[in-house]
C-alpha cells in the first residue's frame, strides 16, 4: 500500500555542467518512514544528486518537491529549514567548536532571541541560550556523546565524529535525512554499530532516510528499497533481492560479460 | 545562579574600567604622563578598536578582508565633516562616523561576500584603494592636502568607545549568532546545510566590523589634527591585519594584546626611523616562525585563567570559553 503523497518526489531531475550531463532524468519517490538506499559505481553521480536535493546545485531540468513543496532553486539553508538535512561523504564538522556547540549551531534556526538582544544581553538572550544548551545536552545523550560535550570536534575518534555529524544533522529537525556514505572508513564492528544507530534514530524520530553507501552488507541489510545510479541515470529500482539479481546492476558493477 | 555570577563579573569590570579611567585621567591632567605617553595611549586605544573590529570579520567569521583602512577613512571623513563643516558636537560625529562606515560595509559587503578567500581579499583591497582615491579627488574635504580637524578626542571618550566595542563584539560572539558566524569560518558548506543563512551573517559581521572601524576613524581624525587620504592607504589595512594575525585568528583578547604590544613597539621604534620597518618586520617574521597560530591561538585569555579555577572547584562548564 502506497501512501497518498510521497514525502519526496523527484521528477526528471538532472543537471548538466556545460556539455557534461552529470545527472539526468532521475525519477524517485520516497514515502514517509522509508529507508531507501542509493548505490552506484564511483562517479555515477550519487553525491551530485544529493547536492541537487539540498540546493547546493540548482537542477537544470526537472523538479524536486518535498511534501508537495517545490524546492528547485531555493537556497540550501531554506531547504534545511523545510526539512532536508544531510551528512557529508568527507566529514564536515565545525572542527574547532566543541561537540555541544556543533549541535547548538544546528538549533540556530529555532533561536528566538535576536542579534540585538544578544548584544545587550537582554533576558531573552539568557533564556534562549539556556534552552538551547539543555536541549543540545539531552540530544547528545541519545548518541552517547554526553561524555565529550566540551571536547573539540576535531579531537574525537573517527567513529564518534561520524556519529556527531549524524546527530548534528538530526538536531536541525529534518523530515528527510540524507546520509552520504556514513560507513566510509569504518571497520566491520563500527559499521554494525552504525546500522544499529540508524535503526534507532529512524524509530525514535520517525524519519525518512536516503542513504548512499558502498558497503553492500549495510545497504542490503537495512534498506527496504534500493535505487541504482550509473552514469547519471537510474538503471534499476527495487528490493535488495531484486537488485542483487538485476543483470544491469551486475553489469554496471562488474562490467559486461564477454560473449 | 550563573547569571548572578556573570552579572557580578560584569559590574566588577565596569568598576575597574571607571577606576582605570579616573586614574589615567588624573595622571594625564597632573602632567605625570607627558604628551609622548599620552599619544601612545591614544594610539593604543584606537588600534584596539580597529583590531577588535577586524577580529570579528576575519577571526570569527573567517572572511579575509584587507580593506579595513577604507572603513577607517570613511569614518574619519564623515565625522570630520560633522564637526568641522556642520559644527555638530563630537559624540554625534563618532556615531555618524560609525554609521557611515557601516553603510559602506553594507554596500561593499553584499556583492563581495559572495567571493571566497583570495578573491574576497583582492576585492576588499580594491575597495580600500577606491575609498582613498575618492577622498583624494573631493575638494570639499580638501583633496590631497587633507582636512584640518580640531582635537576633540579625549581620554574618557576614547576609553568608553574601546569598552563598548569590546563588550558588543564579545556579546555578539558568545551567542547563537556568533556561533553561526564561527560555523561559517569552520565550514561554510556545512553551515549552509545546518540552516545558517551564511550570506546574512557574513554581511552582519562585516557591517558590525565596519561600524567600529568607523568609530575608530572618528577618534583617529579628532586626535591627529589633520586627516589626509595618504593616511588610509593599503599599508594601514595591513597594519590592522597584522594585529589580528599576531594576536591569533579567532582570539579577541589576543587581538587586544597584540594591539597594545605592537603599538608600543612601533612607537618606541619611531625614534629610529631608518631601522624601524626592518625591526618591525623582523618581529613579525620571528613571531610567525615560532608561533604561527598567533599569541593566543584561538583561545581567549579567560580560558587560561580558568584552568586554575576549575582545578579548585571541580569542573566549571562555562560555555563562554568554548566559543572562539
Amino acid at each position: 500500500m502506497i501512501a497518498k503523497t510521497p514525502l519526496l518526489k523527484v521528477e526528471n531531475a538532472g543537471i548538466r555542467f556545460g556539455g557534461l550531463k552529470a545527472v539526468s532524468e532521475v525519477n524517485l519517490e520516497l514515502n514517509q518512514g522509508e529507508l531507501v538506499g542509493l548505490i552506484g559505481p564511483n562517479g555515477a553521480g550519487k553525491t551530485t544528486f544529493f547536492n541537487l536535493l539540498t540546493g547546493v546545485y540548482v537542477p537544470t531540468e526537472g523538479t524536486i518537491s518535498l511534501d508537495g513543496d517545490k524546492l528547485n532553486g531555493q537556497a540550501p539553508y531554506k531547504i534545511t529549514k523545510k526539512g532536508i538535512t544531510r551528512t557529508f561523504q568527507n566529514i564536515r564538522l565545525f572542527s574547532d567548536l566543541s561537540v555541544l556547540d556543533n549541535v547548538k549551531v544546528a538549533y540556530h534556526s529555532l533561536a528566538k532571541h535576536s542579534i540585538l538582544s544578544s548584544i545587550f544581553r537582554l533576558p531573552s538572550h539568557f533564556s534562549g541560550e539556556k534552552e538551547m544548551e539543555e536541549k543540545a545536552i539531552e540530544f547528545l545523550k541519545i548518541f552517547k556523546l554526553e561524555t565529550v560535550l566540551h571536547e573539540q570536534a576535531k579531537n574525537l575518534p573517527y567513529g564518534q565524529q561520524r556519529r556527531l555529524e549524524i546527530a548534528r544533522a538530526l538536531a536541525a529537525n529534518p523530515k528527510l535525512l540524507l546520509l552520504d556514505e556514513p560507513a566510509a572508513g569504518m571497520n566491520p564492528q563500527e559499521t554494525e554499530e552504525l546500522m544499529n544507530l540508524i535503526a534507532l534514530i529512524r524509530e525514535r524520530f520517525s524519519l525518512t532516510i536516503l542513504l548512499i553507501e558502498h558497503d553492500m552488507l549495510l545497504v542490503m541489510g537495512v534498506c527496504e528499497r534500493i535505487y541504482v545510479l550509473d552514469h547519471g541515470q537510474l538503471i534499476a529500482e527495487g528490493t535488495p533481492e531484486q537488485i542483487r539479481n538485476n543483470p544491469k546492476v551486475i553489469e554496471a558493477y562488474l562490467g559486461e560479460e564477454v560473449s | 545562579m550563573k547569571n548572578v555570577k556573570n552579572a557580578k563579573g560584569f559590574w566588577g569590570s565596569i568598576v575597574l574600567v571607571i577606576i582605570f579611567t579616573v586614574v589615567t585621567q588624573f595622571l594625564i591632567n597632573g602632567g605625570t604622563l607627558n604628551s609622548f605617553y599620552v599619544n601612545t595611549l591614544f594610539s593604543i586605544g584606537i588600534n584596539i578598536i580597529l583590531a577588535a573590529s577586524l577580529h570579528l570579520i576575519i577571526g570569527i567569521t573567517g572572511q579575509f578582508s584587507i580593506g579595513h583602512a577604507g572603513f577607517l577613512a570613511v569614518g574619519a571623513y564623515a565625522s570630520a565633516i560633522v564637526t568641522m563643516k556642520l559644527g555638530l558636537p563630537f559624540p554625534l560625529a563618532i556615531i555618524a562616523g560609525g554609521i557611515a562606515a557601516a553603510i559602506a560595509g553594507l554596500i561593499i559587503g553584499i556583492p563581495t561576500l559572495r567571493l571566497k578567500g583570495d578573491y574576497l581579499a583582492i576585492a576588499t583591497l580594491g575597495f580600500g584603494e577606491i575609498v582613498r582615491i575618492v577622498f583624494l579627488n573631493i575638494d570639499y574635504v580638501g583633496g590631497a592636502s587633507g582636512m584640518t580637524v580640531s582635537h576633540l578626542t579625549t581620554w574618557p571618550w576614547l576609553l568608553a568607545c574601546v569598552v563598548i566595542t569590546i563588550v558588543v563584539i564579545v556579546n555578539f560572539t558568545n551567542s547563537t549568532h556568533g556561533r553561526a558566524c564561527i560555523s561559517i569560518r569552520e565550514n561554510e558548506i556545512a553551515a549552509d546545510a545546518m540552516g545558517i543563512n551564511t550570506t546574512f551573517y557574513k554581511v552582519i559581521a562585516f557591517v558590525i566590523g565596519a561600524f567600529f572601524a568607523g568609530v575608530a576613524g572618528a577618534l583617529h581624525a579628532h586626535n591627529f589634527y589633520i586627516i589626509q587620504p595618504t593616511n588610509f592607504s593599503f599599508l594601514k589595512s595591513f597594519d590592522i591585519l597584522i594585529l589580528v594575525v599576531i594576536g591569533g585568528l579567532g582570539s579577541m583578547s589576543g587581538a587586544v594584546i597584540a594591539a597594545i604590544l605592537l603599538t608600543i613597539i612601533s612607537t618606541f621604534l619611531s625614534n629610529y626611523p631608518e631601522v624601524r620597518m626592518v625591526i618591525y618586520s623582523l618581529v613579525l617574521i620571528v613571531m610567525m616562525l615560532f608561533r604561527p597560530q598567533g599569541l593566543l591561538g584561538t583561545k581567549e585569555i579567560t580560558s587560561f585563567l580558568k584552568i586554575g579555577k576549575s582545578a579548585k572547584g571541580g569542573v566549571q562548564h562555562d560555555s563562554k570559553n568554548t566559543v572562539a
